[in-house]
Formats: C-alpha cells, sequence, structure tokens
C-alpha cells in the first residue's frame, strides 16, 4: 500500500520515504522518522499539540498528509535546539514554568517560533493570541504569555 | 481516528484535476487547505476513494488580483495570505476583520478563502462575508464553466451549488468604490472557536450620510448564510446613526429564527444577532462620517 514517494527535509536532513496516502505528517514524523517530539492531541486541528513548521509557516501536522509534504521543509521541535543548546524560547519556557507535564509544549513552542519570526508579537495581548491556537490542560497560560513576551522583547536575564 | 483509505491524486494542470473530478465526481472530494476536509476525514465522519490534491496547480491560482474593477480570489489563497494583505486591508476591511475570527494563525496558514466557501459550513464566517460582499462564484468541470451569486451557491448545513464533478475555481466581486463602508462583528465565547453569532454589513453611503444600499448578513443562525433583509429594508434611504442602528439591530433579531443548542439557547442568538448588527452599523456610521 505504500504507494507514493517522498522527498522532504525535517530539520535540516533529506528523507526519501514511500508512504500510504493517507498517513498523516505527524505520524509520519513520528512513526516513520521516530522524531516523537511532535505530539498527536485531538487529530482534528483544534489542541495544537502536534503544529510543526512547514515551509516557514506553522501548520497542523494531523491536517496535512505527509505525502502532502513531498518537496517541503519541515521543521519541528527536535529542531530547535542546536548542538544541545535550547533556542531562547524554549530557555524561556523553562525560566518562567511555562510547561507542566509537557505534552502540549512541542506544539505551543513550534506555534510560537513561526509567530516570534514573523515579528509582530509586541505585547501580552499579541501573545495570548498567538497561544490561543494550542490547548494547555494544566496552566493558566501566564508563564507561557511571558515566555513569549521575554522572547519578544529579548529579555532572556529575569 | 485515521483515515480510511483512498486513492491520492495531486494533478499539476487545472485540465486533469477536472478530468479526475469527471471520473470520480460521486467518490472524490477536493483538498486544498486540508482544514475542515482533513478532521472529517480523520474522524471518518467523511470517506472518499478519491481524494483530489489541487495544492500542485500552477501558482496562478494562490494569488488574488486586485484590479480596476474587480477582485478575483482563486482555490489556492490562503487566508492568512489574505489577512496579511495591504490591499486586502485597505480595500476589504470586512474580509481582513472576518480573517481574524476564522480559528487560528496556524489554521488559517494552510486553509483557503475558497476551500470554506465550498466547505459551506453556516457558522463559519466566510460564506457571509463574502455573500455580503455580493460575490460571484465560478464553477468549473470539465463540462465547462458557470457562475453564481452567492444566494444560488449556499443551499444548506454544508451543501452547496457544487455538482460532484465541479470545482470551486474562484469567487470575485467588484472593487470597492469611495462610497463602500463595511464591517464585521462576531461573538464567540473563546477567540479561535466558531462565533455564537456573526455578522457581515456592507454599506454604500452617499456624501451626505444617507445609506443607498446595504447587505447585512448573518452566521450562524440560519442553515445558510442569512440576508436580514428587514434590516437593510430599514437602514437604505436614512442617514445612519445610533438610532438607526439601533432599530436595525432590534429588525435584525426580529427576523432570525436560530436553532439552541448546549452553547446557547435560540432566543440568547436572536438578540445576540441584534446587537451585533447595531454594532456593526455604529462602526459603518464612525467610518463613513468619520
Amino acid at each position: 500500500m505504500a504507494d507514493h514517494t517522498l522527498s522532504v527535509t525535517v530539520n535540516g536532513e533529506s528523507y526519501d520515504e514511500a508512504v500510504d496516502a493517507r498517513m498523516t505528517l505527524a505520524d509520519f514524523l513520528r512513526e516513520r522518522l521516530r522524531l516523537t517530539g511532535t505530539h498527536v492531541g485531538c487529530e482534528h486541528g483544534v489542541c495544537g499539540a502536534c503544529t510543526v513548521i512547514v515551509d516557514g509557516v506553522a501548520a497542523r501536522s494531523c491536517l496535512m498528509l505527509a505525502v502532502q509534504t513531498d518537496g517541503a521543509v519541515v521543521e519541528t521541535v527536535e529542531g530547535l535546539a542546536v548542538d544541545g543548546e535550547l533556542s531562547p524560547l524554549q530557555q524561556a519556557f523553562k525560566r518562567n514554568h511555562a510547561l507542566q507535564c509537557g505534552f502540549c509544549t512541542p506544539g505551543f513552542l513550534m506555534s510560537v517560533t513561526a509567530a516570534l519570526r514573523e515579528d509582530n508579537v509586541r505585547d501580552e495581548d499579541d501573545a495570548r493570541e498567538v497561544l490561543s491556537g494550542n490547548i494547555c490542560r494544566c496552566t493558566g497560560y501566564s508563564g507561557l504569555v511571558r515566555s513569549v513576551v521575554d522572547v519578544a522583547k529579548g529579555r532572556s536575564d529575569e | 481516528m485515521k483515515p480510511a483509505p483512498f486513492t491520492y491524486h495531486a494533478p499539476r494542470e487545472l485540465d486533469e484535476a477536472l478530468d479526475l473530478l469527471r471520473q470520480h465526481g460521486d467518490e472524490a472530494k477536493v483538498l486544498a487547505g486540508g482544514q475542515s476536509l482533513m478532521p472529517m476525514l480523520n474522524f471518518r465522519l467523511a470517506r472518499v476513494e478519491h481524494l483530489v490534491d489541487i495544492n500542485r496547480l500552477g501558482e496562478q491560482w494562490g494569488t488574488p488580483t486586485f484590479g480596476a474593477e474587480t477582485i478575483t480570489i482563486p482555490a489556492l489563497v490562503r487566508q492568512r495570505q489574505l489577512e496579511r494583505s495591504a490591499d486586502a486591508a485597505r480595500l476589504l476591511p470586512v474580509l481582513t476583520e472576518a480573517l481574524h475570527n476564522v480559528a487560528h494563525p496556524q489554521i488559517r496558514n494552510r486553509g483557503t478563502i475558497c476551500g470554506s466557501l465550498a466547505h459551506a459550513d453556516p457558522a463559519a464566517e466566510l460564506p457571509s462575508v463574502l455573500t455580503a460582499l455580493d460575490a460571484r462564484f465560478t464553477l468549473a468541470s470539465a463540462r465547462g464553466v458557470r457562475t453564481l451569486p452567492a444566494r444560488d451557491f449556499f443551499l444548506f448545513h454544508l451543501t452547496t451549488a457544487l455538482e460532484p464533478d465541479e470545482l470551486l475555481l474562484e469567487v470575485s466581486f467588484d472593487r470597492p468604490g469611495p462610497n463602500q463602508f463595511s464591517a464585521f462583528r462576531e461573538f464567540a465565547t473563546r477567540r479561535g472557536d466558531f462565533a455564537l453569532a456573526g455578522v457581515a454589513t456592507v454599506c454604500e453611503v452617499d456624501s451626505a450620510g444617507v445609506v443607498t444600499a446595504c447587505r447585512l448578513v448573518a452566521a450562524g443562525v440560519a442553515p445558510t448564510p442569512q440576508r436580514l433583509t428587514e434590516a437593510e429594508a430599514l437602514v437604505v434611504g436614512h442617514r445612519l446613526g445610533p438610532e438607526l442602528a439601533e432599530a436595525a439591530g432590534a429588525a435584525a433579531g426580529a427576523q432570525t429564527e436560530p436553532t439552541g443548542d448546549i452553547h446557547a439557547s435560540a432566543e440568547y442568538r436572536a438578540r445576540l444577532t441584534g446587537v451585533l448588527v447595531k454594532r456593526a452599523l455604529v462602526d459603518i456610521t464612525e467610518k463613513a462620517h468619520g
């Protein structure tokens, strides 16, 4: 049944794989590439746990087929840290206690990473807007908001 | 859940896509942004034998055109793309305002304008906005191309005039003149949720502040976008102001017959529609007189 081939770049590495048409990008990342940092929650686009960056924009990997990423550049949470050094956003999450159980964290990190690159986060309201597409059941989002504002304003020392 | 098996097609030419729909129309679905279709496939609320992914069609289908007379939004224009477009913000504030309320940026990055229209969820923002803009819907099939106005395109919940072998190729509407003013208002319990009700309005207002034409369209209160004709009739020929907005809101609320559900009662939705009409008209008053 694996009747489609795709060439995709994930976190800078190229992969050529054969997949079923119905395999979602989320399952492809987790089960084929063993990049299990991308989490699967609701599988209908609501929770945001599976958010990755595809060709520069944040997208739900449960709502894309793997075969659709033929020729695409995909970034997952595994690609954020460089040489073992957490990204500024990851450090801010850690510093601000922005994660509890951690299940939703990869999705938050990818959504916010994409939003910060667009450079339109100025204040708490913008941060809340960015975060609204991801569901966390543990926190009141205040640590998350602080983290986003910190990184948007270039703070790293608090 | 995972989608049931299907045959995947990724045509690169429009003719090829239409030919696939001609062959498999009854058993096929078109995949554009996939933000409504993929959840339905994942949950097996929908099953398809053939999935026709149009994302590989040429770039022209992903580029809106802002012409001197006509604005055209082809099948692959992403919601986020228009939301961030300076041309759209200047010419189509009602669309920009509405897009800001469509789910979340991560969804709007993939979701298309035409896909939302073809999905025809009565609670969605875009069907009411495009109705208020008096859009023309261009439907293409191997048999040819036809154009329908919004009132003939939206038929019922999740049901449009699209035949199984047809593709919603583009929507277009007249470029707004300097007398056109528009506004969008909705109320949702949380940002990004489906609204309990929404209202899109597009009015022509002359230099004396008198409304010469008005389309007021509600989302989420009927099986299709609903023209609020009684409120429209009150507004046309009069000068906008707080009292007129209040009266139009009351007429709009009285005209709607929404259904109640776990999120809101029918009475609440009708009342809310009236309030949103009032707010939209106050907004237009400020824009037109401001």
